[in-house]
């Protein structure tokens, strides 16, 4: 069948045989006031080659930066063989396919990028993806809440996490009678307060543990882990699934002979292999102990074998989707994102074990190198005491958005307020030094902060302006 | 199609049974596991929940469908059987024998109220149509 919408004469065949005079006559009963009189505030049709010159002039003002930016999306380096294999006519959708078992091509991708992050995170099953990380993380806060048998609806979320992931999973769960309870984090280590926890301790169903946190710091998990199971929660991971190429997978956390480590870990997967795109699509992830698997959202691919006892990939566990089970489905808004998880999936395979854990270790020694760099200027110290993983808060002695406006304009992005979501931290910045940065990168930005700060603070700029521009 | 005449039995395909000690056990009946199909996970109660009649307590899952099980009385429930978490088939081998949870009832005149294997055949007679 061409696709081709229906031309003049097939709506007027279609009008006349049920009786219609016209298309408006057709949709009288919706009442008048219901019916919007067309969209405003699109402008008239432009040719290709204007759309393109349009286009090109508002890509090129995002700019050319040296971005120290990170607070939940990193710039990462992407093998080109990456987009390239993407691109293929093969993969190239955005969901899982409808007649799934058809495509085997796609179900046996989704298959090994499940055993990928199971692998990765140390749990036993995941997903096929979510939407993105913050909403992974609402399904996991929705999970830990119907696998627990006593109707405990609590959760303990510490402050660490995300913001917009905070705000998110709020946003989701309100309206389902779920409390999440903040939890408040040590002023000088920047990581959650295990003695602000035994004052929240009292029923709750899961306690989300952030690894690495916002703040770029290290949380004690093993400690947090066996916290919460020894209070009957569960303890669920918010992780950036590329530090976990360098630390202890959740589904190793705690440290007793008995522990089972994390149960859910959840996080978003942009740093492995999908670019900025000034924020999204990224994908989320989600895996758990198999004893949790029948609470899972989303669709989840298995290997089986044919009639023949030929190996083949299905659709498996479907009684917890919506198609099944309707309004008792895991999850009725659980997009997934299976273009970016092919990404996901080529990137992990061309970079190996061994390739993922040298980005790690090369964007953690760039963050330790470029944050040495910027304590030793007068006016800047570290924040918080904690290992970090690539990701830092620094101090600076003038306000933060004349430092973060003066240094873009020398062509760097600074790193992130910390003002907007904790007021207690306005003189703050979160800084991430990645992979994709040279010695000199950082040098220019020690120069640049230096100079920046000698200038407010009326000392001689010994650093002329100029080096990105 | 089996429906036992020493059983009780709800319009959602439950059949209840009086044991010896006063507790009832619960299962689904033959017609149901038919219509499911293969079974291939129970989901049941905790004992110590206290369920109210017709409350939702259990999810039976099979390779076509998940499926709430209802309680056919009110009452606290004393046992489950774990057996099937390990063997949910048995459902499907002898759905009489396979009980699911046992209830303590609350009010064990309850059990008059629900359907004898006469009704209850008439009512699957009447659901086919």
């Amino acid at each position: 069948m061409p696709f081709i919408p229906h031309t003049e004469a097939d709506i007027a065949t279609m009008l006349d045989s049920i009786g219609a005079s016209s298309l408006d006559a057709l949709f009288d009963e919706i009442p008048a006031d219901l019916n919007c009189a067309g969209l405003g505030g699109i402008p008239p049709s432009l040719t290709e080659m204007a759309v393109t010159r349009l286009a090109h002039g508002r890509a090129a003002q995002d700019g050319f930066y040296s971005s120290f930016l990170g607070a939940g999306a990193y710039e990462h380096h992407i093998p080109a063989a990456v987009w390239q294999i993407v691109s293929r006519g093969e993969f190239y959708t955005a969901y899982t396919p409808y007649q799934a078992e058809a495509s085997q091509g796609t179900l046996q991708l989704l298959y090994e990028y499940q055993t990928m992050m199971a692998s990765l995170t140390g749990l036993d099953v995941s997903n096929a993806s979510l939407y993105d990380g913050a909403t992974a993380l609402a399904e996991a806060v929705l999970m830990a809440v119907r696998a627990n048998k006593a109707g405990v609806r609590r959760v303990l979320l510490p402050d660490t996490v995300h913001p917009r992931y905070r705000a998110v999973a709020q946003a989701m769960v309100k309206n389902q009678g779920i409390e999440l309870v903040g939890v408040p984090f040590d002023k000088a280590s920047g990581i959650t307060d295990l003695a602000a926890l035994e004052v929240l301790a009292g029923e709750a169903a899961a306690l989300v543990i952030p690894q690495s946190n916002f703040f770029g710091a290290l949380e004690r998990v093993d400690a947090l882990t066996d916290w919460a199971h020894a209070h009957a929660m569960l303890a669920v991971a918010v992780a950036n699934p590329l530090a976990l190429a360098l630390l202890k997978p959740p589904g190793l956390w705690g440290e007793g002979t008995q522990t089972r480590g994390a149960d859910i870990c959840v996080g978003d997967g942009q740093p492995l292999g999908v670019p900025l795109s000034s924020g999204g699509p990224y994908f989320g992830f989600m895996t758990a102990r198999q004893a949790l698997v029948r609470q899972m959202p989303g669709r989840m691919v298995g290997r089986t074998v044919d009639l023949d006892g030929k190996p083949g990939f299905v659709l498996t566990l479907q009684a917890r989707e919506q198609h099944i089970r309707r309004a008792k489905a895991t999850s009725n808004i659980c997009s997934n994102q299976g273009l970016l998880v092919t990404a996901a999936t080529i990137h992990m395979a061309l970079l190996g074990p061994e390739g993922l854990k040298n980005v790690a270790l090369s964007s953690h020694a760039n963050t330790r190198a470029l944050i040495d760099k910027l304590v030793s200027l007068l006016g800047v110290e570290r924040v918080f005491s904690s290992p970090f993983f690539h990701e830092a808060v620094i101090r600076v002695n003038i306000p933060v958005p004349d430092v973060l406006r003066a240094l873009r304009a020398q062509g760097i992005l600074g790193g992130y307020a910390l003002g907007r979501d904790y007021p207690e931290l306005g003189d703050c910045i979160l800084v991430c030094a990645t992979e994709t940065k040279t010695e000199d990168d950082l040098e220019q930005y020690r120069q640049q902060l230096e100079r920046i700060l000698s200038r407010r603070n009326g000392r001689d700029p010994s650093v002329p302006p100029c080096a990105y521009k | 199609m089996s429906i036992p005449a020493d059983l009780k039995y709800t319009k959602t395909h439950e059949w209840a049974r009086l044991e010896a000690d006063g507790h009832v056990s619960v299962g689904i009946t033959h017609h149901a596991q038919e219509l499911l199909g293969d079974m291939v996970f129970v989901e049941n109660p905790t004992v110590g929940r206290k369920l109210a009649a017709g409350e939702e307590c259990a999810v039976v899952e099979s390779v076509k469908a998940a499926s709430d099980v209802y309680a056919p009385i009110a009452g606290e429930v004393t046992a489950a059987n774990g057996g099937l978490e390990s063997a949910p088939e048995s459902i499907n081998q002898d759905p009489y024998a396979a009980w699911m949870f046992k209830l303590k009832p609350s009010n064990s005149v309850e059990l008059d109220g629900l359907m004898n294997a006469t009704s209850y055949a008439a009512h699957v007679e009447s659901e086919a149509h």
